[in-house]
């Protein structure tokens, strides 16, 4: 295989079209700015998965916070001494250790959900592109259909009918982003479908799945792995509206959306930082997915380099 | 024209027969209907009576096909909280929903587009980027803490503005407004703020990736080779010919605003549909939620409709045989 290969770039150019794999990632490294924002990117998630483990209560154990310590302001001393930098709720619960938990569970179900819908999306948008004709206009109308509505009117619905829960709300998120891999998957996997390579590919007689996932999913890509980055932080967001709202996670399990929630019967008398600070910690992940997203798309975009 | 107007109406009927199935699934057939559709305080005929009125004795489709003739009439049954029908309900709270909305986006284009033209004009300058980068922040805000954070600020802090509620209403037609009155405009203030931002951003963006598309068409230099001023270049050659994308997103915008206007009606205790809806589901009250799916759903066919005919009449370069593919 690997001989014939050598073979014919002996013998004649590659065929034409063919894309190089590595010339994405050589535009993403020339643009500083790119850099940055992966750089604030990797460390904001890398912290949220990591904090749990530097929180200085576990906000789960009910022992390890006292009720007569509650909403006090932020950097007040407790009953036992400790020091509570971002104040404490209406349970006497630490908010920065409760920040630290919420922000891995906003974290872990907008990685969850982002992953299968990508999955579903890119095969149904692969599919639909490779095989065409029916199955086509099929698959693309249901992706219109489902694309046609705001993704919030979907999921609370969805919820209100399914209940609460981590697997529900990653389940809502799933239903509502999916159509929208496919869609780009489907106009990506469409232009590369035309090359010579895949061309070739055909008439060395491999089977379509092979086609579909050797040849051209990896090097249509690059798009769908764009468009993710900004679906990460929209199902994220997405899961702390619901949770805000009350239909999204329990709350034995609460997220930074459902933090803020928690605070915001105490607003009125002030208590800011019940919902200030776990919304605050919520706004710098959103925001450093967005721009991460937003640099990449720069660097990949064709009409700019 | 005809064959087009055709297509996209029968397009439309088909979303919403859609949506009649998936909703009449999630409620019939998923759950227990009895249970989901009958009062829990109801006595056992009352029960009775709702079984055979509803067809719930029926086979499944004679069921869907009783909710769909009674849906087509406006019967999308009767809230078990308010005692009325729950069509009659919702569309009760539509004006403040719209008041709302409408304002909000009347706000984020006359800020939006301003900004974005300047961008799109002066692409690589610093403050150009800033906006740019702004914008992402704009959009990066959850909307909810937003809201919260405003109401810190102006209402808890400040005490400059009231935090929940329309305020003094003036009664135009026989439907209430706030936006005539300096109190309805203080309440209005926050939550139009909050709602805004977002599409403030949303404008921004594409205002400005038009603009910088247009500056560098034929038509704009040859104005400018003519010595055309530039306030009139941007004017009459290039805020024109970005308008129609632009209008176009707007009015799409516009039917996801009424669904997103949901949490801004929630933190600010703003008495409209989306409102009615968090409570409806907090009470388990079915109905509601069916009626205002449904009704959501034929005011976005209708927006989307709208707008595809619009664009097919603004834009004479759009072939509508091309947009029937």
């Amino acid at each position: 295989m690997s001989e014939m290969q050598n073979m014919s770039s002996q013998t004649r150019p590659p065929l034409a079209d063919t894309p190089q794999r590595g010339a994405n990632l050589r535009r993403i490294k020339r643009r500083p700015s790119v850099r940055k924002a992966l750089l604030l990117l990797g460390i904001v998630v890398a912290t949220g998965l990591l904090l749990p483990f530097f929180a200085p209560q576990n906000p789960y154990d009910l022992a390890s916070f006292s009720v007569m310590d509650n909403r006090l302001p932020p950097g007040s001393e407790g009953m036992n001494g400790e020091i509570f930098w971002l104040g404490t709720d209406s349970q006497g619960r630490d908010m920065l250790s409760a920040i630290f938990y919420g922000l891995r569970i906003s974290l872990l179900v907008g990685l969850v959900a982002t992953a299968i819908a990508l999955i579903i999306g890119v095969t149904v948008g692969l599919a639909a592109a490779v095989f065409g004709g029916r199955v086509e206009t099929l698959l693309m109308r249901l992706v219109d259909f489902i694309l046609g509505f705001p993704t919030i009117l979907v999921a609370l619905v969805m919820l209100a009918v399914i209940g609460r829960g981590v697997d529900k709300v990653i389940l809502a998120i799933v239903v509502v982003q999916w159509a929208n891999y496919a869609r780009i998957m489907r106009s990506a996997a469409l232009v590369e479908r035309k090359k010579e390579y895949v061309e070739a590919a055909y008439n060395l007689g491999y089977s379509r799945l092979r086609i579909m996932f050797r040849h051209i999913m990896p090097n249509s890509l690059s798009a769908v792995l764009v468009v993710a980055t900004i679906q990460v932080a929209s199902a994220i967001t997405l899961e702390a509206t619901l949770s805000f709202l009350g239909v999204g996670v329990p709350v034995t399990e609460p997220s930074l959306g459902l933090l803020v929630a928690n605070g915001f019967d105490f607003l009125m008398s002030g208590d800011y930082w019940i919902s200030f600070f776990p919304g605050l910690a919520l706004l710098v992940l959103i925001f450093s997915l967005n721009l991460a997203g937003d640099r990449l798309r720069t660097a990949l975009d064709p009409k700019r380099s | 024209m005809l064959l087009f107007t055709l297509q996209r109406m029968l397009q439309s009927i088909a979303v919403l027969l859609a949506v009649s199935v998936a909703v009449f699934l999630a409620v019939y057939a998923v759950g227990d209907p009895v249970e989901l559709l009958v009062n829990p305080e109801a006595t056992q005929l009352e029960r009775e009576a709702m079984v055979s009125r509803l067809g719930l004795d029926q086979p499944v489709w004679m069921q869907y096909f009783t909710f769909l003739s009674n849906a087509v009439q406006g019967d999308m049954g009767t809230s078990f909280v308010h005692a009325e029908p729950a069509l009659q309900l919702i569309l009760s709270r539509m004006p403040a929903t719209f008041e709302l909305v409408f304002l909000a986006m009347l706000v984020a284009s006359i800020i939006g587009i301003p900004l974005g033209l300047y961008v799109g004009l002066k692409e690589e300058n610093r403050i150009a980027r800033a906006i740019m980068t702004g914008s992402i922040f704009g959009y990066s805000i959850p909307s909810f803490w937003k809201g919260m954070v405003l109401i810190l600020f102006f209402a808890v802090w400040l005490q400059w503005l009231p935090a929940s509620g329309r305020g003094e209403t003036v009664s135009v037609f026989g439907i209430p407004f706030s936006f005539l009155t300096v109190d309805g405009l203080r309440h209005l203030a926050m939550p139009v703020i909050n709602l805004a931002i977002p599409n403030i951003a949303l404008i921004t963006r594409l205002t400005a990736a038009g603009a910088s598309e247009a500056r560098m068409q034929d038509y704009v230099k040859f104005a400018r080779a003519k010595g055309v001023r530039e306030k009139r270049i941007v004017r009459r050659h290039i805020l024109r010919n970005i308008l129609i994308p632009i209008i176009t997103v707007l009015g799409v915008e516009f039917g996801s605003l009424i669904a997103f206007s949901t949490i801004t009606e929630t933190v600010f205790a703003w008495p409209g549909m989306g409102k009615l809806l968090i409570t409806s589901i907090y009470q388990l009250d079915r109905p509601v939620v069916v009626a205002y799916v449904m009704l959501v759903t034929f005011i976005f066919v209708v927006v989307n409709l709208l707008v595809d005919f619009t664009y097919a009449l603004l834009d004479p370069r759009v072939s509508l045989s091309e947009r029937m593919s």
